[in-house]
Formats: structure tokens, sequence, C-alpha cells
């Protein structure tokens, strides 16, 4: 597509130079949004081999299997979603190809692939609150020894669904976000940081 | 003089930091660490409030979580609070509390001269005198009954602070930091658990605070603090003073109030918020709650200076308050001789010892009594009090030995002061929340828990154990079975118990009801319930009325009723309702615990979830600050923003409505479609899949084709509609309606995988992945020619009802001919990040075709001249596809979901209600309003009510395309009825008279979208 | 607020779920050869079961699957979760 052609993340009228300026410097909770990342929600039965194999030679790693378990390669982050269902992510304009070849090596399988690049977009929150706020929001147990690195969930935060695990050695907490909630949950997050002295928004 | 009733030294308190604050306008003074009950004691003040019915004056009377009495509304302005215990608010400087329940002032309250009628307002006078006449239910009773009775005032104004919301889990919750959870916590602490330790204190310690008893050969409170200075530096345990666990429910949740900043001042003074509520889901729950002294309960046991001889030993020892100059003990139990020698070692003169018991006793702390020479009254009873405002002075006389009369010579002892035992009461609330069972225990009179339900166990005194030493040992191995429990260590203790001191004690006398000269209907008040004035004589009355449950005696007396939840009164008037029926109280039993354990604010239920912006979610489409910036007025479908409609500068609804119709109608106009639910259906089985849910057949149609659907419930009721397309031989694209996204994705799921697990198809949520533009109008194909490319868009090569992929303004796109306006239609959707881009370069391309915006409502209006229904508006669970006349989307070659009930007798009905149009007679430009019901009797607002009902508006409008209102509505065999006239009678008075028709107003055959 | 173990996910607060009725209840195969009055029975009528309960759960919020599982209607104690097509512990009722 030509360069000329607008992107626009769900979160444009957050996160902007102006709203970057004014973070507070005591900030208890740093955001940073990763906006446009290529995602592609795909569907197959895990117990059949020629679509495991098949996906694996794509993907160039093995299909988390185990529920709620996140495997990286590359560019390419996989989360488990559901028995026979994945989230993978991949670098910005990267979906295309990528379900192109997952479509080709899965051809005449009963399997699907969909495009969901813009059904949401992807959050970090970091700083030494990150777990503080999000627990005022969400009922799962975000203690390290109870979610670590490698592990993801599908829950909820406040009234909004997500999809979170630790990043950075447990230190930040990634959350993908479905577009038309993302707005509320950054207004809810915002919130949620006032008594830790607010939210710093980061590149 | 100020704080003319405080020690020289001793307590908690903080004698350097000394604080101001008013009471009943009074200015005072007290110290950082007191409690206002504690600072008004100090100063001399025990007259707090009236008593809820008769306005008897209330002193404060326990110290903590259980005094019924001291209730007072705490600051003014927006941040008041009513209804707080003086007994647990702690003191900051500037704090303005007032008397509730009084008026003009608590000293003289014009309503106390209902205590003198009080013989005209027994148990049950409520149920039985404000009956009748019905007229004066809301006029006279109520105001007047609220007026008298209210406690407190409600802010007026929005509350300045913050409330916030924290889920939490952990291996071991302790409730309770007093010795049995303080060790608990250390023991589940020290091998690594995730511990949290809550106490309502602002300190942890629970009766170590108030106490003298030693531990280790140092006083109990230095024990706590070194405990609690080790658990602070456990990094897995956190400790939460100021914290009540106010509710237990099930599978370990427990749901505790943190006071964050209550005791600061009246609002928060930073960004902390006031109030935090803990939703806690504990692996393990250890309660440690305590216990709390009950009353004796005799004639006129109700006046200020008669407490319970713990609370008295609690403000002499914790914060340094002489609760009394001369004090009179009355008690059937050894605990009560500790507060005779607690009053006695701070110099205040105990008139005597009155035990109801008849032995001389033999326990250590009797014979310390007997040491220091105080009088002791073996086998005698308090049977009555003097005083006005305040105890002035107990008649005592001998007790029976059956314990249910006195006799001989009658005792005055002058006093202010009555310290009173009848024994203890383990809080066992928590452990009943959730179900857990309880005994009673001869041994305490008192019930104990039984069974506990979950992994919840219960330490120390609030499992019927009161010595110290046995409260820790019960503390160490409730943490350790908890621990183990958890997965850290084994039951085994690995702690070592603090050496307590050894006493011995003598067994109590169980005494409910302290007998009187006169029979319980003459004789003077005795209290149970302070609070509510419930006393002996309300139980005897209920019983003789023919209660025979305690749940239905505490409801008829109302004992138990108030702020306090009976937590003094309610085993005494267990125990007294077992009396009164000749049963054993074991029998009887207590009424049902229930949360709160103590009241809990609104704000902290609420937390942040309120306004417009977070009470529920808001879900914005990709050019959602585009409708903004061109003024559109926004509808909230389901959790979405929809634009609503686009009133111009000075531009009334009516006429925006008007224009943006004119204009699709017209020229062009483009609505935001992106809320629309999508569902990507994708398997070798997705045609018999669609087959099964849609009540029309799928299987034929072709790739690249669309069609309108409709989805029943297996009960034959339109759930919801909408188009799909087939993408491929084996992949749909489905749509539903906005409000109905989730709900259709849900219902879908349920039949795939658990009735037709066999079907192979995947259903993805596509929702939000699209943001979809739809075109409208004569020059809608105009518009498109300029952006999309890649697709022909002639009437032949895409004609209606099918999808062509190509670009729209160089983005990807899927465009489906398809229209909910009747007009010529187009939707261009494309991936969501480019919606807005894409929605400008369409905005643009229209300009010279007069491209409008138009909103829901006027999408409303045109799909209403077209006789298209909206599921959720139009439908409403109760209608089904007959109703509508879509005969024509019910195969008969198949079964899909729902058909079976479309046969059943009541779907066939024939005087079923059916779909038609409506327009108005007299007027017609009025609009009927949406929801009217229509009658066929022109008077019916003057007619015998029930009016006979034949049919409701479902959807009502100004068209100005055809210059008159119209609506659709739901009439008993409508489409027999053409042209036959109904009346929609209004609550005004008015009639509207309206004409059914045809439900589609505007070009019948169809022929605009075709085009 | 109940703790409910997805069979998939694990452990997760009661909010993460719907509630589905009782289990076990099959939908006729064909509908058409029941009368109705057993259709209104399959459609209408459920156990009121006072005890252990059979009854479908979904992890709404989570995978969106579908399960059973086994509760004392008169405590709330889950006995049992299990997948779709499993058979139900302690078999036939």
């Amino acid at each position: 597509m030509s360069e000329a052609i607008r992107q626009e993340s769900p979160l444009v009228e957050r996160i902007t130079p102006e709203r970057k300026a004014a973070s507070p410097a005591d900030a208890g909770v740093t955001l940073r949004e990763r906006p446009f990342l290529g995602c592609v929600n795909l569907r197959g039965n895990p117990e059949d081999a020629s679509f495991t194999d098949a996906v694996q030679g794509v993907l160039g790693v093995a299909l988390p299997t185990e529920p709620n378990t996140v495997v990286e390669s590359g560019d390419i982050t996989v989360f488990w979603l559901a028995p026979t269902e994945w989230f993978v992510r991949t670098v910005a304009d990267g979906e295309r190809d990528l379900i192109a070849r997952l479509e080709e090596a899965l051809a005449g399988q009963h399997i699907a692939t969909n495009d969901v690049t813009g059904n949401f977009t992807t959050i970090e929150l970091a700083g030494p609150h990150a777990r503080d706020v999000l627990e005022k929001g969400c009922t799962l147990d975000l203690h390290p020894r109870a979610f670590a690195p490698g592990q993801c969930a599908q829950t909820l935060l406040s009234h909004a669904g997500i999809l979170i695990r630790p990043v950075h050695d447990g230190q930040a907490f990634e959350l993908v976000v479905r577009r038309s909630f993302a707005d509320y949950t950054f207004i809810w997050l915002e919130d949620a940081a006032v008594e830790y002295g607010g939210v710093a928004i980061s590149d | 003089m100020s704080q003319t009733n405080r020690l020289q030294s001793g307590g908690r308190i903080d004698r350097s930091k000394p604080l101001t604050f008013t009471f009943n306008g009074q200015s005072l003074q007290g110290y950082e660490g007191d409690t206002l009950a504690s600072a008004l004691l100090a100063n001399g003040i025990s007259l707090v409030g009236r008593s809820f019915k008769l306005h008897r004056p209330r002193g404060i009377m326990g110290a903590g979580a259980e005094c019924p009495n001291s209730l007072v509304q705490v600051g003014r302005g927006a941040g008041t609070i009513p209804n707080l215990r003086a007994t647990q608010t702690e003191l900051y400087q500037g704090l303005e509390a007032n008397s509730v329940n009084c008026w003009p002032s608590v000293k003289f309250d014009v309503n106390a001269v209902t205590g003198l009628f009080s013989p005209l307002l027994p148990a049950g006078f409520y149920y039985k005198t404000f009956k009748w006449p019905k007229s004066w239910w809301d006029k006279v009773y109520e105001p007047r009954i609220r007026k008298a009775a209210g406690f407190g005032k409600a802010p007026t104004a929005p509350d300045p602070d913050r409330y916030e919301k924290k889920n939490r889990h952990c291996d071991v919750l302790v409730v309770g930091g007093g010795p049995a959870g303080i060790a608990a916590a250390l023991e589940a602490g020290r091998r690594g658990a995730r511990v949290i330790l809550c106490d309502e204190q602002n300190e942890f310690g629970g009766s170590l605070l108030a106490n003298r008893q030693f531990l280790d050969g140092k006083p109990g409170v230095e024990w706590a603090q070194e405990a609690v200075a080790e658990l602070e530096s456990l990094e897995e345990v956190t400790l939460l003073p100021r914290t009540t666990a106010f509710g237990h429910y099930h599978h370990g949740f427990v749901s505790l109030l943190e006071r964050v900043t209550d005791h600061v001042g009246l609002t928060s003074p930073d960004r902390r918020p006031r109030q935090r509520q803990w939703r806690v889901r504990a692996n393990q729950v250890v309660l440690a709650t305590g216990a709390i002294e009950r009353p004796l309960v005799f004639c006129n046991n109700d006046r200020p200076g008669i407490m319970p001889a713990s609370a008295v030993s609690t403000y002499i020892n914790r914060y340094g308050v002489r609760p009394g100059q001369r004090a009179v003990v009355f008690t059937n139990n050894d605990s009560a001789y500790q507060t005779a020698l607690d009053l006695g070692d701070h110099g205040i003169d105990v008139a005597a010892i009155v035990d109801v018991r008849p032995a001389s006793e033999e326990g250590v702390l009797v014979d310390r009594a007997r040491k220091e020479e105080i009088p002791i009254y073996s086998g005698y009873a308090v049977v009555d009090t003097r005083g006005g405002q305040h105890v002035s002075g107990v008649k005592v006389m001998r007790l029976n030995g059956r314990g249910d009369g006195v006799y001989g010579e009658i005792h005055h002892f002058d006093c202010d002061l009555v310290a009173s035992s009848g024994g203890w009461n383990p809080v066992i609330h928590l452990h009943s929340h959730p179900g857990g069972t309880m005994r009673y225990d001869e041994s305490i009179a008192s019930f104990v828990p039984d069974q506990a339900v979950g992994n919840t166990y219960n330490a120390g005194a609030c499992n019927g154990n009161f010595a110290l030493g046995g409260c820790i040992t019960e503390g160490l191995s409730a943490g350790a079975t908890a621990a183990a429990g958890a997965g850290f260590g084994s039951e085994d203790i690995e702690g070592a118990a603090p050496a307590t001191g050894k006493q011995k004690e003598s067994p109590l006398r169980p005494m409910w009801r302290v007998p009187s000269r006169k029979p319980i209907s003459r004789a003077p008040k005795q209290f149970i319930d302070v609070q509510n004035d419930q006393t002996s004589a309300d139980v005897y009355l209920a019983v003789r009325e023919g209660y025979r449950s305690i749940e239905h005696i505490k409801r008829y007396t109302a004992m138990g009723f108030g702020t306090d939840q009976g937590k003094l009164g309610n085993i005494n008037g267990a125990g007294i309702a077992a009396e009164a029926l000749g049963e054993d109280i074991a029998k009887v039993g207590t009424t049902t615990f229930r949360p709160a354990y103590t009241p809990v604010t609104m704000g902290a239920f609420a937390g942040r979830d309120f306004g417009p912006e977070r009470f529920h979610a808001v879900r914005k489409t990709p050019m959602h600050k585009w409708h903004v910036e061109h003024g559109a007025l926004f509808e909230n479908v389901g959790d979405w923003k929809r634009p609503w409609y686009y009133p111009k500068p000075g531009e009334s609804m009516r006429e925006a409505l008007d224009r943006e119709s004119y204009q699709a109608r017209h020229a062009v106009g483009v609505l935001d479609a992106s809320t629309l639910g999508k569902i990507d259906v994708r398997g070798p089985d997705a045609a018999e899949f669609l087959n099964r849910v849609y009540t029309s057949g799928w299987k034929t149609m072709e790739v690249g084709k669309a069609r309108y659907g409709i989805m029943l419930g297996e009960d034959g009721m339109i759930m919801d509609d909408g188009v799909s397309a087939r993408i491929a031989e084996d992949h749909y694209h489905m749509t539903t309606t906005t409000g109905g996204a989730a709900r259709v994705l849900g219902h879908l799921e349920e039949y795939l995988q658990t009735e037709w697990p066999e079907l192979q198809v995947y259903l993805t949520s596509t929702t939000d992945q699209w943001a979809a533009i739809s075109l409208a109008g004569p020059h809608a194909r105009d518009v498109v020619e300029k952006v999309v490319s890649g697709i022909d868009l002639s009437s032949e090569a895409f004609p209606f009802m099918t999808w062509r992929d190509g670009e729209a303004a160089g983005v990807p796109a899927r465009v489906f001919r398809i229209s909910f306006s009747g007009e010529l239609g187009f939707e261009i959707n494309v991936q969501a990040n480019y919606g807005q881009y894409v929605w400008d370069a369409v905005w643009e391309a229209g300009q010279e075709y007069g491209i409008t915006p138009y909103g829901t409502e006027t999408m409303h209006i045109l799909r209403a001249e077209k006789g298209f229904i909206i599921a959720g508006q139009d439908t409403d669970g109760s209608v089904n596809p007959m109703d509508f006349g879509m005969h024509g989307l019910l195969s008969k070659k198949k079964d899909f979901i729902g058909r079976r009930s479309l046969s059943r007798p009541d779907a066939i009905r024939e005087d079923r209600e059916q779909f038609v149009g409506l327009v108005t007679v007299d007027d017609p430009k009025e609009i009927i309003p949406e929801g009217a019901q229509l009658v066929e009797d022109r008077n019916a607002n003057e007619a015998p009510k029930p009016v006979p009902l034949h049919g409701y508006v479902t959807s009502s409008y100004y068209s100005s395309t055809l210059g008159h209102s119209i609506a659709l509505a739901m009439v008993k065999r409508g489409r027999e009825r053409m042209d036959e006239v109904l009346y929609a009678p209004q609550a005004d008075g008015r009639v509207i008279q309206c004409r059914i028709t045809s439900p589609v107003f505007y070009d019948p055959k169809g022929e605009r979208q075709n085009v | 607020m109940l703790y409910i173990q997805c069979p998939w996910c694990g452990w997760r607060d009661e909010s993460e779920f719907g509630y589905g009725g009782e289990a076990h209840i099959e939908r006729p195969k064909d509908p058409d050869s029941v009368s109705d009055a057993e259709w209104a029975d399959y459609l209408f009528f459920g156990s009121n079961t006072r005890g252990e309960f059979r009854e479908r759960w979904v992890h709404s919020a989570g995978c969106r699957r579908w399960f059973n599982a086994v509760r004392d209607t008169t405590t709330y104690e889950f006995k049992a979760f299990y997948r779709m097509g499993e058979e139900p512990p302690g078999g036939e009722q």
C-alpha cells in the first residue's frame, strides 16, 4: 500500500505528543502502545500432526498446546487462546504474508485464519505499580508465583476483556485489547493509577 | 477543665500529640491514639444519642464494633458520614461530630416523651398500627416515622473522595490481629506462604492492647509489636490494619474494607483513596476474630454509664481514661473481676462486685479481688438502676437458688459506672457467612463454630478458647494447618509458643435475664437490644403471640436489626427466647449471620465504576473522533457509542433528521456501521451449520452472494437477524445486530460445542477488525465509483445482495451491496486502522453529491418507512417469525433451531399479535409514543378497567419523506384488520386515534435498492 | 463469588463465566417425533435438584469453552469439573 495511506491506532486521541510530554515525573505506572502489529487468529486441530507440523514449518516454532502459554520465535509470538485457537502476532504489515503462507501450508485442511490486525492493539504496562493498578480491575492472580513469563491469560480488566501476559522478566505486563475497548481501557488505567502518581506514556 | 477523666498515665495514646475536636459544637481535646468515644469519655461526656424508638438517653457502651449506641454524624458538607460508631472512629485534628436521632439536642429531646407512652409501642407495633387508611402510608406514616426514627443525614453533594477496589489472591488470609491471629500469620508467613493479616483496629494486638497480660515475661503488647515487626520483614506477608473483613463468601472469597485515610481527616488529604475494598481470594482462611462480652440483662440496664466490663478495662488500659468515679461490677463469671482490679489499681472506687454465682469462687482473679478487699456479693443480683441522663445507683437483692427470683433486703449502691459481664460470645459471624455451622457450648454458655465451610479454621476466642495460652497455641496450629493446606510444610507447628501464666478460673453461671421483683410485663424495661429498644418483655410478647422460630421472633421484635446487628444482644435474646419458649437455647439457636459484619460505605462498593466513562465499558468505532468533530450526538447501543444524529448549529432534532433522511433518499447518506457484529464462519460443515441456525436455506446460496437471515431461540422466538455472505464454499461472513453480537456468538458456540460437536466449523469474532462505511441513496454508486477500484460496480456485474473484494482508496476492502434503507446501498469494509482514512476519502468523494452523515435515528426512520424490523426494538423475545409475516424465511426442507416450537399450540394461536403499520388519523404528524398500548374503546380512559388490550407500538417516528408520522406495532390478528381504527390512550388524558396499515410505507416493490 | 475450575484454563473467578443450566439434557434428535408436551418438557422444565447437580458453564471471558460441573446446590461446593463429551463422574443418574 502507498506510503500516503494513514493508519490510526484506537488510542489516537489518548497517546499524543502533548500527553507524552505531560507525563507525570513521579508516575507509578508507565504505558506504551505497540500499535499496528500484524495479528492473525488461527484455528485448527492440535491433535492432527499434519496441522501442527505445517504450522511449525511456517512459524518456525511449535504451537503452544499447553493452555494459557506463549511461545516466541523471532518476530513471531504465539498465544494459546483455546484448545483449537491461537493468537499469532508478527511485525507490522506482516499479517497478509503470514496468512498467505499459513493458508498455503494448510491447504485442504479444516482450519481458519483471520486477519485480526485491526481487531486489537497491544499495550505494555510497566513501573513499580503496574500490578497494583491491574489488581483494581482484574481477578486473575498476577503474583509472579502464579503468573510468570511464558504464561498468558484471557480475562477481564474491569468491564473489558483482555489477553494479558507478563513480559520483561515479569517486570511489566502486556495487554492485548480489543480495538473498540482500547479507549475505555486507557481511561480506566489512567484513573486507576491516580493514587500512584498517574501514568507516564513512553515510546 | 479539659479531659477531667483522663488518667495521669498509661494507655496507648500519645500525650505529646493533643488533638482538638468538637462534639455538638463544643470544642474538646483528646490525644492521638484516641477514638472519638475514648476522647469523649476523657472529657466526661458519656451521653451521645437517643435510642431508635423510645428516644431514651444513650451513652457510650462498648469500646469497638459491638457498641450499639455511639452513633454520630461526622463532618459536614459533601464528605459528611452518618452513623459512624464513635468507638471505631479514630480521633483526628479538627474532627467534628454531632449526635443523631435527637432534636433539638441530645440533652433535651422532644421525642423522649415517646418513652412515657412506651406501653403503647410494644413489639410488632409498626405492623399492627400503620395499616390504614391506605392514603396515610406515604403522606403521614412514612414521613413521620422516618423523621422520628432516622439515624443521621446522608450528604447531598457528590463525595469528594476516591474509593478503590483491589483483587488479591493469597495462600492464607488471617482475619483478626490479636494473639491468635498474629500467631497464625507468623506460623504461615515464616514458611514463605503469601499471607494477608487484617485487623479492624489501628494497630495489631487485639485483646493485648487492652489488658495487662504477659507473654514470654513481657507485656503482651510488646510481644505483639515484635511479632508484627517480624511479619513486616517477610516479603510475602501483607499487613492490613484498619481493615475489617466484612463478608466471607464461598470458595475462600473474603471482602475486606480498608479505611485508608479515614483516620487522617474528613476527606483524604492527598491522592490516596479514602477507603479500599479488598476482594481476597484465599486458598485458606484463618479466622481469629475474638469474642465479644455480653452484658447482663437487668431492669433499666440501658442508662449511660452501664457498660460491658471489658469495655471499662479497655478504656482504662488502652486509652488511659477513667470511665467513672465509683463503680459496681456485676458478673456471672471471673473475667469481670479483672475489671474490678483494673478500676482499683487506677484509684477508682469499686463499691461492690455483685456475682450471681452463689458459691465462694476460687479463681485467681477472685482471690486477688478479695485481697484488695473489694466487697463481693456472691449470690446477689442487680435488680434495677437509678439515674436520669446517667446511672446514679443500683439496687441489689439476693438471688434464689434457681436464679429465677430475688428476695430479701434491697441494698442500694451509689455509683456512676456499672461494669457488667454475662460471659463471652465468640465472634462466629465470618465462620457462619458461607454456611459454617455452630453448636452450643455449655462451658461458655454460647455458640462456637462446629463445621467450617471450605478451608476455614477458627482459632482462639472465636473458637471458644478464651485463655491467652490456648489462643496462641490454636493460632499457631491453625497457621500450620492452613500453610500446609496451601502447600507450605506440614501441619506440625514449627514456631514456639510464648510462655503464658496459667490462670485458674471458676465456671460461669449462665444467666440470660436477671430476675426482678415484678413479673416481666410489669417490670422496668430489661433491654436486650439498646439500639432498637427491644426488651425481654418484647420477646415474651412475641412468643405469646405465637412466634416459635428465633428468626421470626427477631423480625417481629426487630431485635438485632440495628447498625450493630445485635452484637451485644442477640445471644441474650436467644437465651431469653428459649426461656420464654421453655426450650433449650441449644435448640432455639441463633439467627443467621449475614454480611456485612459492620456497615460498609456505598462508596466502597461502587469503587470507581461510576460516571459516563467507567460505569460500563464504552466501545468506540474507528471513526469516533470524526463524528465528534462533526457535531454528532451519541446513542448507547449495547456498550457502543453510535452517532445518533448530527445537528447543525441552530437545527432542531426534527430538522436534522428531516435533512439527513432527505439526503439519503435524494442524494447520498453515509453511516458508520462498524458496530455490527461480525463472525467468520469456516469449515467443511459451514453451510450445514448456517442451515441449522438460520430459519432459511443457505446451502444453495452461491459464493459472492449475501442473504438476510433470522435466528430463533429454541423457543421459536426471534433472537437476532443479519446478513451473511458466502466468501468461499466453506466460508461465510456473518453479521449480527450491534447489541446482539456477543449473545449470538455465544449461542452459536453453545450449539457447536454441546449439541453438534460433529460439525467441522470454526467461529471467529471479527467485529472490531472491520470499519464499515455504509452508503445509501441514489448517488451511492457515484461516490463508490470514485473511491473503490478493482470492482465492476455496474448493477449487472455487482447486483443487490452480493459482495466483492477490491480496494478503497488504495486499502484492501470488502464491499457489500446491501441496504437497510431501501435505497441503493453499498457497505465498504476495511481493516479498522484504515477506517478513518477511507472514511475521509469517501467523504471527500461525496462532496459533489451532497454526501450527508446520518445517525441511528435516521437509520431507524429509513428502515421503518420500509417496514424492516430491528431485533431488540420491534422484537422482545416473545414474538415469532409468523407474527412478522416472515413465512417465506421458514424453510420446510430442514430442521433449524426453534423450528419445532413454531408448531406449538401457543405459536399458532390465531389471536396472536401481528406486525403492522399505524398512521395517525386526527393529526397526521402526531407521533404516537413508543410503547403506547392500543385499545378499541375510544373512551378507554373512563371505561371500567381492565380495558381489553389489542396491541402496542414498537417503533414510532415522523417521516419527512412521507410527510406524516408512522409507527410499527404488534396488533392482535393485525394483518386481517387493515384500515381498522384503534386508540392509544395517553397518561395525560389524550387519546390518539390511529389506523392500521401495511408496515411497508415506502417503495413497497423495493425498486429503489435494485437500481 | 464462586471460584470455578475451567477444565482448560484452571481456576478463575465466577465473573469470567456464564451459566448454562442443567447439563446432559440432549436436544431431541428428531424434534418432529416428539409430542408438544415432550418438547415443552425439554424446553422449559429442569429438575431443580437439591444437592448434587450437574450443570453447564461457559468460560465466556477466557477460552469460550463450554464444560460441565457437579455442584451441591445447598452448599455451593463444586464436586467435579469435566469437559463436554466426557462421562460425568459417577456415571448415569
